[in-house]
């Protein structure tokens, strides 16, 4: 399977320095068959969410 | 003390102490934050853009499959004419929900006649060599019981066959039919033919859409990227790109039994994840899944401040007292 | 002709009158927050309706030169994949913020309505980049909508919603599903302006007149 050639105008200024394209990486376990990309994907948001219950939130100043 | 908690209302936020936020300031942030991410992303990593499948480029890279398709499309034995609604009344094809049989509720609103629709009209619309022409007629002549005689036995001898030619056999004009409209195929003519149907503009395409996906040709291509409904396909994208990994409970379904052996999996995975999905919008109602907050704790790491500052202001009333 | 409680402006007074209560402008744009509220998790929301921001504009800009424009465009490229990466941080923040609201139980105190439109807004989403798949125009499309079809027949609704249709679904895709969302995610920050941040579970707040410590939301 191919991506689209770069034949069209800008295709060379746009290109991604980074290509995602080709064979895709996936693990396997078990029944459970994971892109790489969804992983990171999925592996982000918890670290994300954890560090967002962890971290400290800056104390503003106090009214009332 | 036996006395239970007054089940009291939820205090009003104003009776809190409070703090200065900016709401404003907070949004431009955050908005601030999410294009430079979105404009990072994208000039770093691009998005997917496979090439579709044509018609003329299935043909070109798997004659055998498509003349094989074409044929179980004229014999109406492909996977469309057999499906039932909303394509076409097939007795016992339509998927049941328990007793409830809503694909068939819901009737053939998009009326799919494989034969005429994706074969002999392509064939009559398109300039007719005189074999075609005598071998459209020999066709049109023919009883259903004969059509379909020979269609089978050609089917059986393409399977045969493989990727060589079929033994010689009583198939009638098929051979003839399905020779053509390959080439009608390779072309590019076919993929006109089966989307315009007469008209000019056209933006629907369910005709060459259905014919593409009765061959194993598009298949084998999206089972090479992992997009295989047995293969937790609806998360994933071609190359190494993320997919849709919010639709990773409705996959996994399709993995597991009695889902993945059932020949009602899709109807029965769409009726359990319509159930999962008003649980998810109703869990403020749904006694036990609404106290899970409350078992789980998380809470007390959210609002560990507030806690904090509680306990020591009842430390200090109690030794004040 | 005069409204009711004797104030005028007929149906529109009413009406103004009656926004003004529920929201007035310091309730609608408050400069103050409950002390409570004092946890990164309550970003995610902001950054959900950042992201939404960005996929709308992403996707008008895509919508402005035609849904042909970035299989042929250097540009046309880069913009679609500023709507696919907004898209996927959309959905990234979304969920954080679904989880969030979770575990903080966000529903009680009459606000079980806030939670049920962030739920369908998820839904909403869900459907919405579904249909923003199916409209690529490339073979990633033509094989979701040949295996969506079977799911959306087996229970009658590939009847009416014709996924293998690219005219119908570019406008869902670009109609009727972002005007839902939109309304969907307005009405839902309003609900959550209007009742206020939730306070944690089992607050107490100090009643001023006898100075008791009461217990809540047991």
């Amino acid at each position: 399977m191919t991506a689209l050639p770069y034949f069209y105008p800008g295709a060379r200024l746009f290109a991604a320095p980074i290509d995602l394209n080709g064979a895709g990486r996936y693990v396997h376990w078990g029944v459970v068959q994971l892109s790489v990309a969804n992983l990171v994907i999925i592996g982000l948001m918890l670290v994300v969410f954890m560090a967002a219950l962890l971290l400290p939130f800056p104390r503003g100043r106090g009214r009332r | 003390m036996s006395r239970r908690p007054r089940k009291t209302a939820v205090p009003d936020p104003a009776a809190f102490p409070t703090r200065s936020y900016d709401l404003v300031k907070e949004f431009t942030i955050a908005l601030v934050v999410v294009v430079l991410l979105t404009v990072g992303l994208a000039a770093v990593f691009s998005s997917p853009d496979v090439k579709p499948v044509t018609l003329a480029s299935w043909s070109r890279a798997d004659g055998a499959d498509f003349t094989a398709t074409a044929v179980s499309e004229l014999g109406g034995t492909s996977g469309t004419a057999g499906y039932g609604p909303p394509y076409n009344h097939t007795p016992g094809a339509a998927q049941k929900l328990g007793p409830v049989g809503l694909q068939s509720a819901a009737g053939v609103r998009i009326p799919v006649d494989t034969t005429n629709d994706f074969v002999l009209r392509p064939l009559r619309d398109a300039p007719e060599p005189p074999a075609v022409t005598a071998a459209l007629a020999t066709w049109a002549a023919a009883p259903a019981a004969r059509q379909q005689a020979w269609t089978r036995a050609y089917s059986d001898a393409l399977a045969k066959a493989g990727r060589g030619a079929p033994a010689k056999g009583d198939y009638g004009p098929v051979p003839v039919l399905a020779s053509r409209l390959l080439g009608l195929a390779r072309s590019g003519a076919l993929d006109g033919e089966l989307q315009a149907e007469g008209r000019f503009y056209q933006t629907d395409y369910t005709r060459p859409l259905l014919f593409l996906s009765d061959g194993s040709y598009l298949e084998s291509l999206a089972r090479a990227e992992h997009l295989g409904g047995d293969q937790w396909g609806m998360m994933n994208e071609t190359g190494n790109f993320p997919g849709q990994a919010w639709l990773w409970l409705y996959t996994f379904w399709y993995q597991i039994d009695p889902f993945k052996s059932s020949g009602n999996a899709d109807a029965l995975i769409w009726g359990l994840m319509a159930l999962l999905s008003l649980c998810l919008m109703l869990a403020p109602f749904i006694p036990g899944v609404r106290s899970v907050p409350r078992w789980t704790r998380v809470h007390r790491l959210i609002w560990r401040t507030y806690y904090r500052d509680q306990a020591m202001e009842r430390d200090r009333r109690v030794s004040g007292r | 002709m005069s409204g009711m409680g004797g104030a005028g402006g007929g149906w529109t007074g009413a009406v103004r009158r009656r926004v003004v209560r529920a929201l007035p402008p310091e309730k609608l744009l408050p400069d103050t927050q409950p002390a409570y509220m004092a946890s990164w998790i309550y970003v995610f929301g902001v950054l959900t309706v950042a992201a939404l921001i960005v996929v709308l504009l992403t996707g008008g800009v895509l919508a402005l030169k035609g849904p042909a424009w970035w299989h042929v465009s250097g540009a046309g490229k880069y913009v679609n994949g500023l709507h696919l990466w907004s898209v996927e941080l959309f959905m990234f923040f979304m969920v954080i913020h679904l989880w969030g609201k979770f575990f903080m139980a966000a529903w009680r105190g009459r606000r079980a309505l806030t939670w049920v439109t962030g739920a369908v807004c998820f839904f909403t989403s869900i459907g919405a980049a579904f249909t923003g798949y199916l409209v690529q125009q490339n073979f990633d499309s033509q094989w979701i909508a040949g295996q969506a079809k079977d799911g959306l027949n087996s229970v009658g609704i590939g009847a009416f919603f014709n996924v293998l249709d690219f005219g119908q679904m570019l406008m869902w895709h670009i109609v009727l599903l972002p005007l839902v969302l939109g309304l969907l995610a307005i009405w839902h920050i309003l609900l959550v302006r209007w009742r206020g941040i939730v306070p944690p579970i089992d607050a107490a707040t100090i009643d001023p007149a006898d100075a008791t410590t009461r217990e809540a939301a047991r």
